[in-house]
């Protein structure tokens, strides 16, 4: 080992309940380095973070981890983040009710005289701060008024503030648009020069590509091979995930036929659920055919999910214009029961919030919205529920030890089958997939892109809502893009890159200002 | 299973934890039954066996009959994720009407009935308006409900003590059902405990079937015969100690039709599938088709007509009605519901659990009373019972989730 090395985990071991987590895994970390670390989910990465911050305190796991080439023992993540290791978490950690600069120094408030806060200083401190990490906003905003992307900028700026040595980022940019996640990865690449080391842990992998010095591949608890800088390849990285080469990241794409016009979105405005005077979507138009996949492209903020929502049952916004044709038949979508009714499915982006009932058993998730069909007599008729969650968990092959296990127990994508399931069940003409592979290993991905071209086949039309262009270059046979609530272009497949896309995503269309 | 080597996959690995998850299930659904066994044994010998006399039986069932079905809704009201503190209060208000109607009015007994149950239905659905489409927390709504319908029953009713009501009232409140005969227990009490039992022994199969059928492997045959055994004994020495004593409670016929009734409701039906769903997660049950509003609005009406049934039998079985009836009942009825499995957060808890946690809490002061404790200790000792109840099924539950 070199002396130069900043961390070392040699050996860890984790077992829960006679079940290894991590199986002796060694990795190091050197200074001025980005390591990524990837492995499918379930692999240990994780398990391994939460070793390394403190949350699994000394003792509850064999092996070591010497910092500056000594042992340390940390129980808690109070005793990690004082010796300089922060972990930011996929799901953010702040708390929304409160300002940024009380939020970066929530648990290390700055005391003045008496021990009381100093509120002045907090702020100048948490402006400096904010600059460093790039983020243009006044330190007493309110976080729950800034995207997500924002809000991870704070938490960096909050790592900073106790002077961080190690940064650990979980999925940093699972929630972020394009725009954002470039400045996240400009940031990390800035942080190393001044002698931050990160570690991160990301399903994407082209970003990795780019970003990462070496990458530590895992796969069922054990360390498979570290890639130094010059093997660092997607199709390497995918291949030591799972043990097999993977030439295909889309399923072939099938000759159909696309059919008639199913879904028609017309002249659809949409104004801001807690701001009315704000527009959202504006004078909207999307068509979808039976067994096309219309994409939509957008970065964050465009409107994508407020245009699918507000569609669906005016479940987001207010003052809701235009209107909804399914079949060529205008159809009153005014509530979610409504637009169920008339053939629209929404497969959320937030799953486990908005799409699962995570106690609950797969049986009832996925009848769910289909319950006033299955009523039978008054009763639902449980034969039907039953059949058909295990039709579902065959064709969908949904790994779950039983169809009466929670789907709080299941992988990330046997959730997303079961959401699929769900919305599959009601017999939908059109399914609005709002980034339906965010958060899922590569495996499952694939599987889920395998059901949408099925789908698409079987006469449903698609709506395929992403961030990621590649996704919707591999799966759609026409892409529409957004930008800041209107529709500024589309294109069909074959006439789609992605510099014409982020073309179509940040081009102002000048009209009329509110 | 055996261990695990080191080649194992996590994803092979899932299906252990699961059983052990289920296993702790089970445990918990298991440890109610447990814990009501364990207090009638408790109380059984600390009362020298006065607990388990026919009289005590019978009391028993009449004096906590009214708690029962006021748990009945108020589980539903927390497994649809909201409280209602307002139940005692509405109750007062529905027997006193009930009984000024009848004795200032002359309205007679079954109008009076129907009329006040309809005064119930109309408190919880002000109350259901403000939860539903004003959006103010249940809590506040049904604390200023408490003040409210406590305040126009005091109005109403002022001083005075209504008694002497029709018996015909009285019958629904203190009232038995017998053939009549002079001798030997009751044959007409007898047979109904049997074709309970024959009920739930059938249902339970059916069931058991029904979920084998569609490929879940069955839990093991022994327990199943071995719960369905102690369940029915309990329920057939049940039907023996009544029929000995005066016949069947009329209380106990409407709370066993509304537990069976509301169980179906819950379970079976749309409408009850949705509470659980909105309880869960209502932004979920929302981007499913759930009207949760309506949902919220049902479940205070429905608990106002419950709290009002419960009115009207206190002060049946009373034979008097005054302004402080049904005073305290929201706590006990929570506590039921709470002891019972049902959680804060919403979306879990069952009509049985409410039921069992009920008995188990009126066993508990019945136990005591009989024994000489004071209230104050009665009072202290459910405070405890109730915390480490709840605490228990926390800890279980995080030990479920706990990696």
């Amino acid at each position: 080992m070199e002396p130069t090395d900043l961390l070392e985990m040699r050996g860890i071991t984790k077992d829960f309940q006679g079940v290894k987590a991590l199986d002796g895994v060694t990795i190091d970390l050197r200074r001025d380095e980005v390591l990524a670390i990837c492995g499918e989910n379930g692999a240990g990465k994780s398990t391994l973070m939460k070793v390394l911050s403190g949350v699994y305190p000394h003792g509850s796991f064999t092996g070591e981890i010497r910092l500056d080439g000594e042992a340390v023992e940390m129980n808690g993540i109070a005793e990690s983040e004082d010796r300089g290791i922060v972990i930011i978490h996929q799901e953010l950690a702040l708390t929304s009710t409160m300002s940024i600069a009380e939020n970066i120094y929530l648990g290390n408030e700055v005391r003045g005289r008496l021990g009381l806060i100093d509120w002045e200083e907090t702020r100048r401190r948490a402006a400096g701060l904010l600059a460093t990490v790039g983020l243009n906003e006044n330190p007493s905003t309110l976080v729950a008024e800034l995207s997500v992307g924002k809000q991870q900028l704070v938490e960096i700026a909050k790592a900073f503030s106790k002077d961080v040595r190690i940064l650990i980022l979980d999925e940093p940019t699972s929630a972020l648009t394009d725009e954002e996640s470039e400045h996240l990865l400009g940031l990390i690449a800035e942080l190393k020069q001044r002698g931050i080391a990160s570690i991160i842990i990301s399903h994407k992998l082209n970003e990795i590509e780019r970003i990462a010095d070496r990458v530590t591949v895992i796969r069922d608890g054990a360390v498979v091979e570290t890639l130094p800088k010059a093997e660092i390849t997607q199709a390497r990285i995918i291949r030591g995930m799972v043990g097999r080469d993977i030439n295909h990241l889309f399923p072939e794409r099938v000759e159909k036929s696309v059919g008639d016009e199913v879904l028609r979105v017309q002249a659809w405005s949409v104004q801001d659920a807690a701001d009315p005077s704000r527009r959202r979507v504006r004078d909207a138009h999307l068509v979808a055919r039976a067994g096309e996949i219309v994409g939509i492209c957008g970065l964050m903020g465009a409107g994508r999910t407020e245009l699918a929502l507000s569609v669906f049952g005016r479940s987001y916004g207010s003052g809701f214009s235009g209107d909804v044709f399914v079949d060529g038949v205008k159809r009153d979508v005014s509530t979610v029961s409504k637009a169920i009714a008339a053939g629209i499915a929404y497969v959320t982006e937030d799953r486990k919030t908005l799409g699962l009932h995570l106690d609950d058993d797969v049986v009832q998730n996925i009848a769910l919205p289909s319950l006033p069909r299955l009523r039978r007599r008054g009763f639902v008729d449980e034969d039907a529920e039953i059949g058909a969650a295990n039709a579902f968990k065959e064709s969908m092959r949904i790994k779950t030890p039983s169809i009466f296990a929670p789907v709080g127990q299941l992988s990330g994508g046997n959730q997303q089958k079961v959401v699929l399931s769900r919305w599959i069940f009601t017999d939908p003409r059109v399914l609005i997939l709002d980034e339906p592979t965010r958060g899922i290993d590569v495996g499952a991905k694939f599987e889920i892109y395998t059901i949408i071209q099925e789908l698409a086949a079987s006469g449903k039309s698609v709506v395929f809502i992403s961030s990621e262009l590649p996704e919707l270059l591999g799966m759609c046979d026409r892409i529409v893009a957004m930008h800041e609530g209107e529709i500024t272009g589309e294109l069909p497949i074959d006439q789609a890159t992605p510099e014409k896309l982020m073309e179509l995503m940040t081009l102002e269309r000048t009209s009329d200002d509110d | 299973m055996t261990t695990s080597g080191t080649t194992t996959r996590p994803a092979t690995a899932r299906p252990r934890e699961t059983l052990s998850a289920r296993g702790s299930r089970f445990l918990n659904r298991y440890s109610m039954a447990v814990a009501l066994v364990l207090v009638v044994v408790v109380f059984a010998l600390t009362t020298k066996g006065i607990l388990l006399r026919d009289q005590n039986i019978s009391n028993l069932v009449v004096q906590n009959g009214y708690i029962l079905i006021l748990a009945i809704g108020m589980v539903m009201v927390i497994i649809g994720g909201h409280i209602d503190l307002s139940v005692g209060s509405i109750a007062g208000f529905a027997g006193a009407a009930a009984a000024i109607l009848m004795v200032q009015y002359q309205v007679p007994w079954w109008l009076a009935l129907i009329l006040s149950l309809v005064v119930g239905g109309l408190a919880g659905a002000f109350q259901g308006f403000w939860v539903a489409y004003a959006k103010v927390p249940s809590f506040i709504v049904t604390l200023a409900g408490m003040l409210i319908f406590r305040g126009l029953t005091i109005a109403l009713i002022g001083a005075r003590n209504i008694g002497n009501l029709p018996e015909p009232f009285v019958f629904l409140g203190a009232g038995y059902v017998s053939t009549g005969a002079e001798s030997g227990p009751d044959l007409l009490t007898l047979a109904i405990g049997v074709l309970i039992v024959a009920g739930i022994v059938g249902w339970q199969v059916v069931s058991r079937r029904r979920r084998t059928r569609h490929g879940e492997k069955p839990g093991s045959t022994v327990v199943f015969v071995a719960g369905l055994v102690v369940v029915s004994a309990a329920i057939l020495w049940l039907s023996y100690s009544l029929a000995s004593f005066r016949g069947l409670p009329v209380v106990l016929i409407i709370l066993v039709v509304l537990g069976v009734g509301y169980t179906v409701l819950m379970t079976r039906t749309v409408i009850g599938r949705h509470i659980y769903a909105v309880g869960s997660n209502r932004q979920t049950a929302q981007l499913s088709g759930v009207k949760d509003r309506r949902i919220d609005f049902f479940l205070f009406v429905n608990m106002g007509v419950l709290a009002a049934l419960a009115g009207v039998i206190i002060t049946a079985r009373l034979n008097l009605a005054t302004s402080g009836g049904g005073t305290g009942l929201e706590l006990e009825a929570i506590a039921a519901a709470f002891v019972g499995g049902a959680a804060v957060a919403g979306g879990t808890g069952s009509i049985a659990g409410a039921l069992v946690g009920g008995l188990t809490i009126g066993i508990i002061n019945n136990g005591m009373s009989i024994m000489g404790l004071g209230t104050q200790w009665q009072q202290t000792v459910l405070g405890v019972v109730v915390l480490l109840f709840v605490a228990f099924d926390i800890w279980n539950k995080g030990r479920r989730t706990r990696r």
